[in-house]
């Protein structure tokens, strides 16, 4: 059985006064990918948020191997090998497109897998655009670029938070395919998303939440399954 | 003809001047998220250091790097020691500044007297230049030298290294400039360093022309709030434009219509916040 790389007891998170997270519970295990569903505003942004540092755990814990980094900077838990497709890409708008992937590069536990050469090789409309201004991209290259910054920090997990969301079918596509090769890597994934299909295929394990709390947890199979749960805590299908 | 030659090399010069402020004020403005009101304090700091540099026999180049090493410390000093301590509260930190920025003023005033202190030019920039049968104030000259060159530096610093890239990924987004690994604190340091030792660089290359004098920081920070304000937060390109744009209207407004001077300056600042709040310089930003 592989062990956990993370694992979130009982997370609480706030928004000022207001209560977002209402302990959350969930383990990604090593090299599987974990699809984090839910409706819109159920709290999976601020679930990822919370992980990455942006938000306080003002209950709970996240860990890491094993070792608590909920408390440490965002800067820390970068370096430590959690890396961020943020939730609208939120590239470096004027920066280019080599510098966003520079200024990202981290290499945690001496991890070097990634690097600028091998980004440009799985993305080579990054190469061609390497120094062009970031912001001036299409909505799927500012996607690979989010996806190409984040794989340069030298990820133990990576969070992708809805990397399909306002992109073509035909790009969809290819972003799913991006996502299915580095699992094949063996990268440990938590893959947050509105397209739940993509999400059940490409999943090992899957979480629901609903206004922050969570409501199923278990593999992708029983899942997919279960007719019920899904109409009741994603409305769709 | 004389009239308007001279008036333009002096906007010029000003304009010059003005970018050695404004251009730290703008980084730090647009990395930290607050207007270092302590800013025009650096700056006559900065010309009070380069007059006493020079009393104890320093020529006028040393005087001014290291009047712009001991501002530079002395911002290091204000961000790590106070506005660090205050992360996460803009208001609290801008009114930090601003008291520092009284503390400073009385402090000169204690050490300086309320006398204006010259700041002489090196003595080969004394005399005029001849050119084309007009005399030009040659020290004026000098100091659009040393402002092109600041600027350059500048740019290569921002654009052409990590560190810039760091800096301006920062402007961009700072959270997620965070969520990337980039080390912002070391960031601010860094930026409020190189902001404050500008700032007292351009205090005594603007001592010649300027002179030390009590009040001479609440005559420079607004303009350097107008600058940024054309020139739009963060951008050092607007930093240059606004620069010499506010030189211009600064000068011309003040050798033509005296009476009006502040009225001509703040007006243009006025017509910028309406249609473009964001700067002349925004579109690179979100
Ligand atoms: N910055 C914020 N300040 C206050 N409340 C917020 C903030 N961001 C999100 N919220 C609230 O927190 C709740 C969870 O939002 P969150 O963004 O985590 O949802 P989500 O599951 O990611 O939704 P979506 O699918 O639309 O991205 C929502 O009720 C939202 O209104
Ligand atoms: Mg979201």
């Amino acid at each position: 059985m592989a062990s956990d790389i993370l694992e979130l007891t009982d997370v609480h998170a706030y928004y000022g006064d207001s209560h977002v997270l209402h302990g959350i519970s969930f383990a990604l295990k090593e090299g599987r990918l974990l699809g984090l569903l839910g409706r819109n505003g159920a709290g999976k942004t601020t679930c990822m948020s919370t992980i990455m540092g942006f938000l306080a755990t003002r209950e709970g814990a996240i860990r890491l191997n094993g070792e608590k980094i909920s408390g440490n900077s965002p800067e820390a838990i970068a370096r430590n090998g959690v890396c961020l497709v943020p939730q609208g890409r939120r590239i470096f708008r004027s920066l280019t497109v080599k510098e966003n992937l520079q200024v990202a590069a981290q290499t945690p536990g001496g991890r070097t897998a990634w690097t600028l050469a091998r980004v440009f090789d799985i993305f080579p409309r990054l190469k061609e655009r390497q120094s062009q201004f970031a912001g001036s991209l299409s909505g799927g290259e500012q996607q690979m670029l989010a996806i190409g910054r984040a794989l340069m920090g030298n990820p133990r997990v990576l969070l992708m938070d809805e990397p399909s969301e306002g992109l073509a079918p035909q790009i969809v596509a290819d972003v799913g395919r991006t996502i299915a090769m580095l699992k094949a890597e063996g990268l440990s994934i938590v893959l947050v998303e509105q397209n739940i299909k993509m999400t059940l295929n490409l999943a090992d394990d899957i979480v629901i939440i609903n206004t922050g709390q969570v409501v199923f947890s278990g593999s992708a199979g029983d899942a997919a399954a279960d007719q019920r749960l899904i109409s009741q805590h994603l409305g769709v299908f | 003809m004389q009239f308007w030659l001279i008036q333009t090399l002096n906007s010029i010069a000003f304009g010059g001047l003005l970018f050695l402020l404004s251009s730290g004020f703008s980084l730090i403005f647009g990395l930290m998220r607050m207007p270092n009101l302590a800013h025009g304090a650096f700056f006559m700091l900065g010309a009070y250091f380069g007059a006493t540099f020079m009393n104890w026999g320093a020529n006028f180049w040393i005087a001014a790097l290291l009047s712009g090493l001991a501002v530079g410390v002395l911002g290091v000093i204000l961000e790590r020691g106070l506005l660090r301590k205050l992360a996460g509260n803009a208001q609290g930190q801008v009114l930090v500044t601003l008291g520092v920025s009284f503390i400073i003023a009385d402090v000169c005033l204690m050490v300086w007297t309320g006398d204006p202190v010259p700041v002489p030019a090196p003595q080969w920039a004394r005399p005029p230049m001849f050119l084309m049968g007009y005399a030009f104030p040659t020290y004026r000259l000098v100091v659009l030298v040393i402002a092109v060159i600041a600027a350059v530096l500048l740019y290569l610093l921002m654009e052409r290294t990590r560190l810039g890239a760091m800096i301006r990924a920062g402007v961009d987004d700072m959270e997620m400039a965070r969520g990337v690994g980039i080390r912002v604190s070391l960031l601010f340091m860094m930026v409020f360093m190189l902001g404050a030792a500008l700032a007292g660089l351009g205090g005594t290359i603007g001592g010649p022309i300027m002179q030390a004098y009590p009040g001479l920081d609440a005559d420079m920070l607004p303009l350097a709030l107008v600058v940024v304000i054309l020139g739009g937060v963060g951008s050092l390109m607007g930093a240059f434009v606004g620069s010499f744009a506010v030189g211009f209207i600064y000068n011309f407004g003040t050798a033509l219509f005296p009476d009006f001077a502040y009225v001509i300056l703040f007006l243009p600042m006025v017509a910028v916040l309406v249609l473009m709040p964001e700067g002349l310089f925004a579109g690179s930003r979100q």
